[in-house]
């Protein structure tokens, strides 16, 4: 890796926590205060306009919105699959990353070349590609359109390149130095693995596996294609949105978004907390 | 080289470009200017709408106007005007979507008293099939018969695709002995038989034609152009189906020659324009030949029995709230009673 | 450097590329076919049509002004949230993810309540003022940053907890200021992290569809983007015109990268 003015060759691996933290001084207050307020003007205010309109019935609106039992499946759906796909993401995606920085092999640099065309990829093209690859016109004959499958199917596309990209500069910059010293001291191949280096790429993963759920529970374009949007079956909650939106139910379709935005924060502090315990373990 | 200095040089070419291209791209905003007209349309309207825009510059009324144009869901045109999008004129794919601008102020309640009562153009609910219609489907009733692989847009979430189901339920109507409960159960065992409920129009074409389903309920408009662009369907008109109205309108605040265009648009020239594209006209005496037709020098058979909106369902403001209401539309209560597919 | 057993190493690597190659990497080819389905000829006249050309210059523009003010605020917000200490860090830090969790109609909807020139919170204000965000540049770029939002800031957090602030607490210990030290220690060393952050921010930037499509109103030849041109030709019949656009932002992403790759050194898996 490329070293800084210093040289940073001896630094532990696996340390987790950045030592001591600063206190906000006048030149880290005030790049709070732009942040926040960018963050703000971009993000927080919105959200405080949707939770407003959600609220507009009270509380009597969360309930109708949530006990609907279309939309209930809808929830189901998404939440299900989503954390089928993070945890899918998770193996493949760490191990895509290893095979990335870690192995050589001739085509290794095309691998990383691929990895994020499901970003740039307008969804409403992936969904028409990946029908025509995986729906009734399949050149391989799997047909999983209109199916729970093609709702995975589709969430592992859009969110392939998350885990690999967060673990990639992660595992990048590990010490090679501590993995020698436990293999020198006898530690078999698995524990050095199990106790350095994993407690160490954990909270890259975690990052990683947060934006993959939330990515996962927002996706419309190349879902709603290929699953066929089935209610009960395949319907996913961006679609139950949509039909409040198109019903002129504004108020439904924001207590909607509200609970899909509860149900994210819940999984992004849990992500936390249990990267915090894993990184402590090393 | 160094590698530090090929990244300044990489990060400046990139920052030098927003600032290069920011010439380019104009930005939108509100023009009182009398010879730029902003239109307005449904998505199909786009490869639509050229020639009668070349058109109508081309006559004294609209020699030297500039046109501003956005395409979209009908839905999503209606709400985005709704929030602000400037538009002199809108065509949109059902009336509701135009009557939402009427509450909003944007058009005057008057804009459908003229001859063609806002209508700019026609259509009818079809069926597109595979090509050779391999299952011989002729009518409604072909589409509840077991086994049969349907798929319609949800009209829960395409406005455009209740013209569909209404179809449907015009149909069971008026069947002979035909009750509110025999049209209910006809939609219930219709839409029993969708393996998909694409979330739009084009959605469900695309579902279509990657090789779901036996049929599509589509619009002819859509299935002529399909056919002219060579996809390998084609579309059976059913003798009795319900015919679907384009609405639209000037804006309250739009420039004069708004009304020139659509008046160009109603009159012989825009009407045989429209026509070629797949719309029926609005006015009569309008005759020519539209490619992708199934019959292209007789491309719009008269319908034996021909339902309506205002007819048969006491206009759009009663169907909506009977058949699509949140809580109490019939239509909406079919969908979430059924369990399909399971 | 712990070497996995050859069995082990072959099992991965094919798993890899198996799983790439079927998820990703036949889509892509699929895309290209279609792309050139009328030869280049083809290919060629769709890029000719003006409202294309003119749609990839409006997303390659508003694309890049996105990454930039997100690189900046995501770095910003990366070193905020791990060198520094202040009430409510945690809640923020959990809070930027969640930009990502929204879809595209609930970003549109969110956007239009503030910023709407007739019903927003802010929008009749600002637009009295000449300042028209909606359906205009700005509040796309703003569609923009938000769908990327934490792009960078997620890359950047896991390498600065990583890399830990032992030369940071050193050079301010030999009389180096803020700026010195965030110069000439922090920066170098989450270069490729910001790198990588910025390459995913840009391609997700230039496929961002949905919340456009609300915020933009899609006007040709104005605020049009290509990924709204894509669907514009494909609703109009003009499938391998879509195609040969959508082909094109791939390209540019790929490119990215490729330059990435390019000027990383080749020191990986030192053994």
């Amino acid at each position: 890796m490329s070293t800084a003015v210093l040289g940073q060759g001896t630094r532990p691996v696996g340390r987790g926590r950045p030592g001591v933290r600063w206190t906000l001084t006048g030149g880290a207050g005030l790049g709070l205060g732009i942040a926040l307020s960018w963050f703000s003007l971009l993000v927080l205010i919105p959200i405080a306009a949707i939770v407003a309109t959600a609220g507009d019935e009270g509380w009597h609106g969360y309930v109708d919105t949530l006990t609907n039992p279309q939309t209930w499946a809808a929830i189901k759906l998404t939440v299900g699959q989503s954390l089928l796909v993070t945890g899918i993401n998770v193996v493949m995606g760490t191990g895509i990353a290893w095979v990335l920085v870690r192995d050589r092999f001739r085509g290794r640099r095309l691998l990383d070349l691929v990895i994020d065309i499901p970003f740039a990829m307008p969804t409403v093209v992936a969904g028409l590609v990946l029908l025509s690859l995986y729906g009734p016109k399949s050149p391989i004959g799997v047909n999983v359109s209109n199916t729970r499958t093609s709702v995975t199917l589709a969430l592992a596309f859009v969110t392939l390149p998350f885990i690999v990209r967060t673990v990639q500069p992660v595992l990048a910059e590990l010490d090679a130095d501590v993995e020698e010293a436990a293999a020198s001291l006898g530690a078999r191949r698995v524990t050095t693995l199990r106790r350095i280096v994993l407690p160490a790429i954990a909270p890259a993963i975690a990052a990683g596996a947060a934006l993959s759920f939330a990515r996962a529970i927002s996706e419309y374009g190349s879902l709603v294609l290929i699953s066929g949007s089935l209610p009960y079956r395949t319907e996913a909650v961006s679609v139950r949105v949509l039909t409040f939106v198109e019903g002129g139910d504004r108020t439904s379709a924001a207590a909607l978004a509200t609970v899909m935005l509860a149900v994210a924060l819940i999984v992004i502090v849990a992500l936390d907390l249990l990267q915090r315990r894993v990184a402590r373990r090393g | 080289m160094t590698q530090r200095t090929r990244f300044i040089a990489l990060t400046a070419a990139a920052l030098a470009v927003p600032a290069i291209l920011s010439g380019c791209a104009a930005s939108s905003g509100a023009s009182s200017d009398e010879n730029q007209l902003s239109v307005v349309g449904f998505s199909v309207l786009k490869t639509a709408n050229e020639p009668v825009i070349s058109a109508f510059q081309k006559t004294p009324a609209g020699k030297g106007v500039a046109f501003t144009t956005s395409y979209g869901a009908s839905g999503d045109q209606s709400r985005a005007v709704a929030g602000g999008l400037h538009a002199d004129e809108v065509h949109l794919s059902l009336t509701p979507d135009v009557q939402s601008l009427v509450d909003a102020g944007i058009v005057d309640e008057s804009w459908d008293q003229n001859a063609t009562h806002g209508i700019l153009t026609d259509s009818e609910v079809v069926f597109l099939v595979r090509k050779g219609n391999p299952l011989g489907i002729s009518g409604w009733d072909d589409l509840v018969k077991p086994g049969v692989k349907v798929i319609t847009p949800n009209p829960a979430s395409s406005g455009s695709a209740k013209w569909n189901i209404l179809a449907a339920w015009a149909h069971a109507k008026d069947a002979p002995g035909g009750t509110d409960a025999t049209a209910r159960d006809f939609v219930t065992r219709l839409l029993d038989n969708a393996v998909a409920l694409p979330g739009s129009g084009s959605d469900a074409l695309a579902s279509f034609l990657a090789g779901n389903g036996d049929v599509l309920l589509a619009y002819e408009n859509d299935s002529i152009e399909a056919r002219a662009a060579g996809d390998d369907v084609d579309y059976v008109v059913p003798s009795d189906t319900l015919l679907i109205e384009n609405p639209a309108a000037v804006t309250t605040d739009a420039s004069s020659k708004a009304q020139d265009f659509l008046d160009f648009q109603l009159s012989k020239a825009g009407q045989t324009l429209y026509a070629k594209a797949g719309f029926r006209p609005v006015i009569s005496g309008v005759h020519t030949d539209v490619p992708g037709a199934n019959d292209p020098s007789n491309p719009f058979p008269a319908v034996a029995h021909q339902y309506t909106i205002d007819q048969d369902f006491g206009g759009w403001d009663t169907a909506n709230t009977r058949f699509f209401d949140d809580k109490t539309g019939i239509i909406t209560q079919i969908i979430s009673g059924l369990k399909i597919g399971g | 450097m712990v070497e996995l057993p050859v069995p082990a190493r072959w099992a991965v690597r094919l798993a890899a590329v198996a799983y790439v190659f079927l998820l990703v990497g036949w889509p892509v080819i699929t895309l290209a076919q279609r792309a050139f389905a009328d030869g280049f000829a083809g290919f060629h006249a769709a890029m000719s049509d003006p409202d294309v050309t003119h749609a990839l210059l409006v997303t390659v523009e508003i694309s890049l002004w996105a990454v930039v003010i997100n690189t900046v605020f995501g770095v910003g917000m990366a070193l905020l949230l791990v060198r520094y200490e202040f009430p409510g860090r945690r809640v923020l830090s959990a809070l930027v993810d969640l930009p990502m969790s929204m879809s595209p109609v609930v970003i549109g909807l969110a956007l239009m309540l503030v910023y709407s020139g007739r019903y927003g919170w802010f929008g009749p204000t600002l637009e009295a003022h000449g300042l028209v965000v909606i359906f205009n540049s700005p509040g796309m770029v703003m569609a923009t940053c938000f769908v990327a939002l934490p792009l960078v800031v997620r890359e950047v957090v896991p390498v600065l907890e990583e890399v830990g602030d032992d030369q940071e607490q050193a050079a301010r210990s030999l009389g180096a200021n803020a700026v010195q030290t965030l110069r000439r220690i922090t920066l170098p060393a989450i270069k490729w992290a910001v790198v990588y952050g910025v390459v995913l921010s840009l391609a997700r930037s230039l496929g961002e569809f949905g919340a456009l499509k609300i915020v933009s109103g899609n006007l040709t030849g104005r605020t049009q983007t290509a990924p709204l041109v894509v669907e514009q030709k494909y609703d109009n019949f003009a499938q391998n015109e879509a195609y040969a656009v959508a082909f094109v932002l791939v390209a540019i992403s790929v490119l990215c990268i490729l330059v990435v790759s390019l000027l990383r050194p080749q020191e990986e898996s030192t053994s």
